[in-house]
């Protein structure tokens, strides 16, 4: 009897030290209290759309659609969090600047006409460039100023959603093609969502830049300790940096996705409090908030699931707005279980009961 | 130009500030920048900075960003930080409107309500900071989402309060003897503060004095300075951050009535950005990041020059909403920097 | 002068003000106290000495109350005291200013006098300045009570941070390395103030590596290693190369006899140096030093702990900001201004402190071996996992690492394997020119024995090594050259029949007192 506990509490124990266990028990709490509640939140229908292509509808699939977003900010944030030992809180901000910078490249200077002054991918890419040299100013707020990478961000924080309509002069403007609402929506013939493709083709690029450079090993070396990594001739700065840039092209995507989906873009609510969901991706997906060894894996997997929440609190009526409360909940739940004196405590008490076993 | 001005004094006075403590440095540079920079927009722009009323007018709109900066500065000299500041501000007007309206409250009790929930805010995030080692930004940006959302718990809608006593304690108007001023049609007319303004002075003194010359103010500069000699000196440092981090939920309480008087409606969007504002005046004021550095006559100073570069950017034409944003988001960049450089230089 | 002394110590030498006994103490692997005896009489400055690893910071810690011991008595004028806490240790009349200042610069001097000494909310500051100045001006501390801290040298700040503690009635003061950041002046001061106190009847306990200052200011003499008592000494009866010699270990009778084992090394006529150094100089404060290693050779740098020997290899390397001076590798010049630049000509450097600066603690021990090879390949050829695992595996059997497997973090291998690990990081790498600075510090003795064989060996297939380390036997026995350090300056090389420990420790020790004289 004795010895089966001790076994299965050594599995248990294995299990918890298993940086899937965070995010697979929150998986499955969700999914279960759904199925309880009510199994209809898990049906998938085709439906046709607007555009009139027969798509997959259901929470699932909105969650696979508003989820890769998540997930495609929460891979530059795992790599932010990483080599900064922080979290960049503008990405919000930073979305609304990419997003608007793509729509006045695509409409030129006449907001109202609604038609491509260029392709889209070069819009995108010119995007992708600002939205990288943002990230560049807060990787270099953090790398050379020594500035806490949050407060650092807090600068473009304020200032992302002024810029994002200074671009545009504050005006709307509205884009009619119909190939530039596929990004966000739907393409033709295909039933699933594209940003969910986007997402993947995010995850494969950065499974193989992964794979093929040197990224994980600097970027984990920097955040672990700064001195060694420049005794080991990296540049702790550099990569710094270079993570912010990182992150900056996630943001530009992210953005295209946005504007996409709308065609149009509202400085003020447009990826709003984005940042909070992002960085619960990160402590979700079992990520040190303070740095160092990262796995890419879980950060996305949380991001579906901080959005499988998202759901599932709106299915309860919960208004968009009163969101932020909730996830503020899980956000302390999650920092308060990893921090080291709790952690210490309960290592404690576990011992202290397994004496007790013993007497 | 004010810039140019203060660094070019700053040079010749070289010797003398090196004796004088940072403190003190960063407090005259700050109100001597407040002072050039208002005298140069009565100058240039004229018009509106002539008269007595746009100055205390910058004080009326500003009161519960003084209440709530001195609330910053504390946490900041500490070590720590706060951005939960303009979220339990927003919370504290909703849940206040809808008190005093839709279940007809009087006035005292709202206050009171004011000051629990700032309060509880504080202890919950102090506790957290303080004994569980949890950085304070991650604690009170939880803090700020969750009194956003809580405010749309309450109530969505944003609405305006009719109850009587409460308008007319907000309308009510202190006269400034002697600073009225004559109108274009020669009638001369007082000026005038709201009720806010004197709370927001009185909190400005009692920190002043608090943080100056009260043993526990002093273990507030002592632990930002340095937490492990402040621990070798005897301070106990947990109990001090806790500390700051309530002061600073009960200031966020204080503002957040002060900010509900001047405003009189309750509104999720109430103080939004708040924090930022607060940061950035405390910054300015000479308040540094790092801790151990600051004075609450310099965030005093740090809000008006900070509304003020908003009001000159405004009277110079570039009215568009987004200026504003973009603003305070130079200069707030711009304070850290200078701020890193000379904690670099320092280091040397 | 002299005579003062004398008068102070007859007078009152057999009053003893702090005792302490058979203390003992234990951290997981080591054992840092085996049972130390310690007495301090009243109106003494007592010196406190010990290489690293000695104990005496610990033997520190165990009374200011950082560390609770496990064993032994601690009594203070008799009475036998429990300390647990800086409180409690303050409380005992056991005050302790360390090298690092532990005041507050931002508060004002009076501020960091009196805060948290009393309870209560309300202070009379007019008081309390009146109090600090009356207390700064009897101790002729040149501070005023309203000035802020940080506004004062830190010669000053170190008063300051005394004049608390002699205003806490302390009656055992620990000065802990005070005097490593202040300049001769400074010092000199510093001493005025040590010798009022004595005169006043406080205990003063002196930390410090400097032994023209142990000999300036100190009665006596307490001599630490490898967590024991070694002696007690009155300061005449023990001269510098005595005193050296029992700190690093080794009589002076028994050294000259076994130097027959020493290395020797021959230079090849024509050869330039693998690197060559002129008037190196960085911003941690090394006065420029010229340096030169040859192809195979084995050279150290040698001198108490803070003489500069760490510094000098730091700079070598580009670790530190460099300042002044030339390099050449193999003749050419060549430009070293950060760590990337050393690596790429061929500089290996396995730094001093381990855990700051050395394992990356949360990778495992085949990312840390791969590291500093993989960053000279370069960001975007890493080794395949195939390339890492061969690595891997042949290093932990080349230099018998002891960890489960490749995986494992390198933070929850043993120390000496966590070296071993680092040393295989910059094999890896095929350097040039390997150094070492402390490799075998606070390993197994098996490990420290390896590590010099692997040393030799590499020598003799070409490689060039500077070796550092706190025992003089090892540098001796792996060393064909010797640099020797004392303040931060290179004052002599030592090669051939020089090469022994009397003459190794007569050069480190100087002088007898070249300051007394001017």
């Amino acid at each position: 009897m004795q010895n089966h506990k001790s076994g299965f509490s050594a599995f248990l124990g294995k299990l918890v030290r298993q940086q899937y266990f965070i995010p697979l028990t929150a998986l499955v709490l969700l999914a279960l209290f759904n199925l309880i509640a009510d199994p209809a939140f898990f049906k998938i229908s085709i439906t046709t759309n607007s555009a009139g292509n027969a798509v997959l509808s259901g929470t699932p699939i909105t969650i696979l659609d508003y989820g890769s977003e998540l997930a495609i900010l929460a891979i530059g944030m795992t790599l932010v969090t990483s080599a900064s030992k922080g979290q960049d809180i503008s990405v919000g901000a930073a979305v609304a600047i990419a997003g608007s910078f793509i729509l006045r490249m695509l409409c030129g200077g006449d907001s109202s006409s609604g038609t491509l002054h260029m392709p889209i991918i070069c819009a995108f890419l010119l995007g992708c460039v600002v939205a990288m040299l943002f990230g560049a100013f807060n990787g270099v707020l953090v790398a050379f100023f020594k500035i806490q990478p949050m407060i650092a961000t807090l600068i473009l924080y304020t200032a992302g959603r002024s810029i994002a309509a200074w671009f545009n002069n504050n005006e709307l403007p509205i884009i009619k093609d119909a190939t530039f609402s596929y990004i966000g929506g739907f393409i033709p013939g295909i039933p699933i969502p594209t940003p969910f493709f986007i997402a993947v083709l995010c995850m494969v690029i950065i499974t193989l830049v992964l794979r093929f450079t040197n990224l994980r090993l600097y970027t984990e070396a920097v955040g672990i300790n700064e001195n060694s990594a420049r005794l080991n001739g990296l540049n702790p700065s550099a990569i710094k940096i270079l993570s912010f840039v990182i992150l900056g092209l996630c943001v530009a995507v992210v953005g295209l996705i946005k504007v996409s989906r709308v065609s149009s873009i509202n400085y003020s609510v447009i990826a709003k409090d984005i940042e909070m969901d992002a960085i619960l991706a990160v402590a979700l997906g079992g990520n040190s908030l303070s740095g160092g060894k990262f796995n890419m894996a879980t950060s996305v997997m949380g991001a579906y699931i901080i959005q499988f929440l998202t759901q599932t609190l709106y299915k309860y009526k919960v208004p968009s707005e009163a969101l932020p409360a909730y996830k503020a909940v899980v956000v302390i739940l999650l920092v308060v279980m990893s921090a080291p004196t709790v952690r210490e405590y309960f290592s404690n008490l576990m011992k202290k009961i397994k004496v007790k076993e013993a007497a | 130009m004010s810039k140019n001005n203060s660094s070019a004094s700053s040079g010749g006075l070289r010797g003398k500030l090196n004796n004088m403590t940072d403190t003190n440095m960063l407090l005259m540079i700050t109100i001597i920048a407040f002072f050039l920079m208002y005298i140069g927009a009565m100058i240039f722009l004229g018009g509106g900075f002539l008269r007595t009323q746009t100055f205390f007018n910058i004080l009326n709109a500003n009161a519960a960003l003084i209440v709530l900066s001195c609330g910053l500065s504390l946490v900041m000299i500490t070590g720590s930080i706060d951005i939960s500041v303009g979220g339990v501000t927003a919370l504290i007007t909703m849940c206040c409107a809808v008190y005093l309206d839709n279940m007809g409250g009087n006035v005292a009790v709202s206050v009171l309500i004011a000051l629990a929930i700032g309060l509880a805010f504080g202890a919950f995030q102090g506790a957290l900071v303080a004994f569980l080692d949890i950085q304070p930004f991650i604690v009170t940006l939880a803090g700020m989402f969750f009194a956003k959302g809580m405010t749309t718990i309450v109530n969505s809608n944003p609405f305006n309060v009719s109850n009587e006593s409460f308008t007319a304690l907000k309308n009510t108007r202190i006269v400034v003897p002697g600073m009225g001023f004559v109108n274009p049609k020669g009638i001369y007319v007082d000026a005038y503060v709201e009720i806010g303004v004197i709370v927001a002075l009185l909190v400005v003194v009692v920190m002043f004095c608090m943080l100056r010359w009260t043993k526990l103010g002093r273990a507030f500069y002592a632990v930002g300075g340095n937490v492990q000699s402040a621990l070798m000196l005897g301070i106990n440092v947990k109990k001090t951050r806790f500390l700051a981090h309530l002061f600073c939920g009960l200031l966020s309480g204080i503002g957040g009535y002060v900010y509900f008087l001047h405003s009189g409606n309750g509104a999720v969007t109430n103080a939004a950005g708040a924090e930022m504002n607060a940061i950035a005046s405390s910054i300015i004021g000479g308040t540094m990041l790092t801790g151990g550095v600051g004075n609450i006559i310099g965030t005093f100073f740090g809000v008006l020059s900070f509304s003020t570069i908003q009001n000159i950017v405004t009277s110079a034409g570039l009215d568009e909403a987004w200026w504003t944003g973009i603003t305070k988001a130079v200069i707030l960049c711009l304070f850290l920097v200078i701020q890193s450089i000379v904690m670099s230089r320092k280091k040397k | 002068m002299i005579l003062e002394k004398q008068e102070v110590d007859l007078g009152v030498s057999e009053d003893i003000v702090l005792k302490m006994r058979n203390i003992h103490k234990r951290f997981p692997g080591v054992y840092a106290l085996q049972g130390v005896d310690f007495t301090l009489r009243r109106g003494e400055i007592h010196a406190l000495m010990g290489e690293n690893g000695a104990g005496k910071s610990t033997l520190i810690k165990v009374l200011t109350g950082v560390y609770t011991k496990d064993e032994g008595e601690i009594s203070i004028e008799g009475k036998t005291v429990a300390i647990h806490s800086p409180q409690q240790a303050q409380n005992a009349g056991i005050s302790t200013v360390y090298q690092e200042i532990t005041l507050c610069p931002n508060l004002s001097v009076a501020e960091n006098m009196y805060i948290g000494r009393t309870a209560g909310i309300r202070q009379n500051w007019k008081k309390v300045n009146a109090d600090a100045d009356k207390i700064l001006q009897s101790l002729d501390i040149p501070a005023k009570a309203t000035q802020q801290l940080s506004s004062c040298s830190i010669a000053v700040q170190q008063m300051v941070a005394i004049a608390r503690a002699v205003d806490m009635d302390c009656k055992v003061l620990i000065l802990d390395e005070p005097t490593s950041s202040l300049d001769e002046q400074e010092v000199a001061k510093l001493f005025k103030l040590m010798r009022d106190l004595k005169a006043r009847g406080v205990g003063i306990i002196f930390v410090t590596h400097f032994l023209d200052q142990v000999y300036e200011v100190c009665d006596r003499i307490t001599v630490m290693r490898d967590g024991q008592l070694v002696g007690e000494y009155v300061i005449e009866d023990l001269p510098r190369v005595q005193l050296v010699s029992k700190m690093l270990g080794k009589e002076l009778n028994d050294m000259d006899d076994i130097s027959g084992e020493y290395q020797t090394y021959e230079r090849k006529e024509g050869e330039a140096p693998v690197f060559e150094a002129q008037g190196l100089a960085s911003d941690s404060g090394i006065k420029p030093f010229d340096f030169h290693i040859n192809k195979g050779e084995v050279n150290g740098f040698t001198g108490l702990l803070g003489s500069g020997r760490s510094e000098c290899v730091r700079a070598i390397f580009g670790a530190d900001r460099v300042t002044h001076g030339s390099v050449k590798m193999n003749g050419k010049p060549v430009k070293i201004t950060k760590p990337i630049d050393a690596m790429r000509n061929g500089i290996a450097y396995l730094p001093e402190d381990r855990k700051v600066d050395g394992i990356v603690g949360d990778l495992s021990v085949r990312d840390n071996l791969i590291l500093a090879a993989q960053v000279l390949k370069g960001f975007m050829k890493p080794f395949s996992k195939a390339e890492a695992n061969k690595f891997a595996d042949e290093y932990i059997k080349l230099l018998s690492i002891k960890t489960a497997s490749a995986d494992t973090p390198i933070k929850s291998l043993s120390g000496g394997n966590q070296q071993k690990v680092i040393v295989a990081r910059w094999l890896l790498t095929h350097p040039e020119y390997l150094i070492l600075d402390e490799p075998t510090r606070g390993i197994d003795v098996g490990t420290k024995t390896d590590i010099q064989k692997l040393v030799l060996k590499l020598a003799s297939e070409g490689m060039s090594v500077t070796f550092i380390s706190s025992e003089l036997d090892e540098m001796l026995r792996t060393c064909s050259r010797l640099v020797v350090m004392r303040d931060l300056n290179v004052v002599g090389e030592l090669t051939g029949a020089d090469m022994n420990q009397s003459k190794v420790m007569s050069t480190i020790a100087g002088g007898e007192k070249k300051n007394a004289e001017s």
